[in-house]
């Protein structure tokens, strides 16, 4: 069931739009805020709310690589796996999260704290290798410096 | 030496907000033209002053314009859309212009829109860019408290509504016509051309996309004029241009600098050169689409001409520096996962080739390639290039991929002669998922 606030909110993006359809990423991404994910029931309640079939919102909602349709953890790692990381070796940096959280990309930490996915170029190339936990940029990094940034997110 | 478009932005210091904007003669081009120039006065301005879009094709910017149709009888609204998505690996430029100045992106905005005659606008913002989303959510609203947003603007009679949009991550969203599929809440397949955007763009009404920078450069032009604006260019393109270097140089960043400027003083004086122990082998000039050029071409000035001559692009000016302890098998191998990863599977030359791509690559980086895979590569870079594929992704995958097995092709065949890789660095690589 969608929240009072939620459709509220959706209301508010489908006001903007010349039909209530063209409002469904932004009503993906409001039920994504409030639930972390967009779980099989999330996605009827919306499908149904903006006129569009299920299958027809899945296609769209699969499409997008930020729209999650599996649960995360209460923290996301995207890791840029892309260039100019590369040539500034991301591998390391991948290989230490793994170990620590003892999960692979895709996967979520057994006390559900943090998931991990590789995340194409994150735009700070100049400041490569880098990744993002939820809100927060992290720039050149070091393996020295991941577990005080870990430590920040519980 | 002017730097128009970065003036104003401190790395590190919040950026200006409307009122300190105003001061340094900000909003000062909105007064102008709603004052002084019709609509199509903008575009001819804009035409004269050779601006090229700074997306990555460098088309004229006011001939661009020229297309959507004018007058009363046009359709309505009509749209204009500030393309922030910068997905393109080793591309860092727009963030600087979204984090540091937004009410600078605003007036460009407000500017190409009266250009149009375009009443909805649109900033398409990437996910990943959360501190240029609050900026410009807040410099949106200060726009609109002091009227220039809104009905009416300054009192002109001209209306511009604006609105931030961000995306959901995927590379195809940059596109021009994938990009207003996702506006408009579907999957970001690119469009069949004609109708061009500018006819039948945004819930089919006539639309403009134009680049981050494109627009920043547009308040600049009407203050100035376009002779000063040609001026600015070393070489016959125009404006100042934002470049940037990645990869193993002592300064890797992002610097306003004359349009024409040589690869070489990017590389040496801004960059720093090299770091040590590391030597030069090649660099993408534009972004991850681009084709790799090497030690010769150093001098060349990084214009759309020049760099096109050489057989590259300059694409969106930010390069990526190839060095001697970096595998270029590895290299392309990490460039055509991303291609393959975010082809959008819409057409089947691409969806079912890059993989093929990705595959050979790694089975040569892994010491079990086969000498007629380089064939099959070759053979991959004319058939998913320009012309067979429905959008530019593919033979924007191919154009590392064939520079690479034009200039380092040795270390492809010593790959695949050795049955290993010579850097060790590689052997780390794990496509993701
Ligand atoms: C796959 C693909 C991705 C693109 N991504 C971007 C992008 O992130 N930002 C951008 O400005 N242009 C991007 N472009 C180019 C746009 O399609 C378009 O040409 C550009 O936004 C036009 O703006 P301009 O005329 O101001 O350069 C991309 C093109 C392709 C084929
Ligand atoms: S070339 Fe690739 S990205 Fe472009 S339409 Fe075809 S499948 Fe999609
Ligand atoms: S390649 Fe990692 S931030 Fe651009």
């Amino acid at each position: 069931m969608l929240t009072a606030e939620e459709k509220h909110q959706i209301d508010h993006e489908i006001s903007l739009v010349p039909s209530p359809k063209n409002a469904c990423i932004e009503a993906l991404k409001i039920v994504q805020q409030s639930h972390g994910w967009v779980s099989d029931e999330s996605l009827k309640d919306v499908a149904e709310y903006v006129g569009m079939s299920t299958a027809e919102l899945d296609s769209v909602a699969t499409f997008y690589n930020l729209i999650f349709r599996r649960p995360v953890g209460r923290h996301v790692i995207l890791l840029c796996d892309s260039i100019s990381c590369y040539v500034m070796g991301y591998e390391d940096i991948r290989n230490q999260l793994f170990e620590k959280l003892h999960i692979q990309y895709g996967q979520t930490t057994a006390d559900g704290r943090f998931t991990i996915l590789p995340n194409c170029c994150l735009g700070t190339c100049d400041c490569a290798p880098a990744l993002m936990i939820d809100h927060d940029l992290y720039r050149n990094l070091t393996v020295e410096q991941l577990d005080e940034i870990l430590s920040k997110y519980t | 030496m002017e730097k128009p478009l970065t003036q104003y932005i401190v790395p590190g210091r919040k950026p200006l907000n409307l009122k300190e904007y105003e001061k340094v003669g900000g909003y000062a081009s909105v007064r102008k033209i709603l004052k002084e120039m019709a609509p199509q006065e903008v575009q001819a301005l804009v035409k004269e002053s050779n601006l090229k879009g700074r997306g990555g094709a460098g088309f004229n910017t006011g001939l661009k314009w020229s297309f959507v149709p004018m007058g009363p009888e046009a359709a309505q609204p009509k749209y204009l859309v500030a393309n922030a998505d910068e997905m393109e690996p080793g591309t860092f430029k727009d963030r600087l212009l979204l984090e540091g100045n937004p009410h600078q992106l605003i007036e460009g905005m407000i500017v190409a829109a009266y250009a149009i005659q375009a009443s909805i606008s649109y900033v398409f913002l990437r996910w990943a860019y959360k501190v240029a989303a609050r900026e410009i959510t807040q410099a949106i609203q200060e726009a609109y408290e002091a009227g220039y947003l809104g009905k009416n603007i300054l009192g002109s009679g001209f209306d511009l509504e604006m609105h931030l949009h961000t995306g959901v991550g995927r590379y195809m969203c940059g596109e021009e016509t994938a990009l207003l599929n996702a506006l408009e809440g579907k999957r970001a397949n690119p469009r069949a051309k004609p109708p061009f955007p500018q006819v039948s763009g945004l819930f089919g009404k006539p639309t403009i996309v134009n680049n981050v920078e494109t627009l920043c450069c547009l308040p600049h032009i009407i203050n100035n004029g376009a002779e000063w604006f040609k001026k600015l260019g070393l070489t016959e393109d125009a404006g100042t241009k934002l470049y940037g270097v990645s990869g193993r140089v002592k300064t890797p960043g992002c610097w306003e600098l004359p349009m024409g400027t040589t690869i070489r003083e990017l590389l040496e004086e801004h960059a720093g050169g090299m770091q040590d122990g590391y030597l030069f082998r090649g660099l993408l000039p534009g972004g991850a689409s681009t084709d790799f050029l090497v030690e010769e071409h150093l001098d060349l000035p990084m214009d759309y001409p020049s760099i096109q001559v050489a057989g590259s692009r300059m694409g969106t000016g930010t390069m990526i520096i190839l060095d001697d302890q970096t595998c270029p098998v590895g290299f392309t191998l990490n460039l055509q996962h991303f291609f393959a990863q975010e082809s959008c599977g819409f057409c089947t030359p691409c969806r079912e080739g890059l993989p093929w791509v990705e595959k050979i690559l790694l089975a040569i980086d892994k010491g079990e390639g086969k000498p007629e895979h380089l064939l099959t590569l070759d053979f991959h870079t004319k058939y998913l290039g320009p012309g067979n594929t429905f959008c530019a992704l593919a033979p924007g995958a191919m154009e590392p991929l064939q520079s690479a097995l034009k200039y380092f092709r040795e270390d492809f065949e010593r790959h695949i002669h050795e049955h290993h890789c010579p850097w060790s660095k590689s052997k780390a690589w794990q496509p993701s998922i």
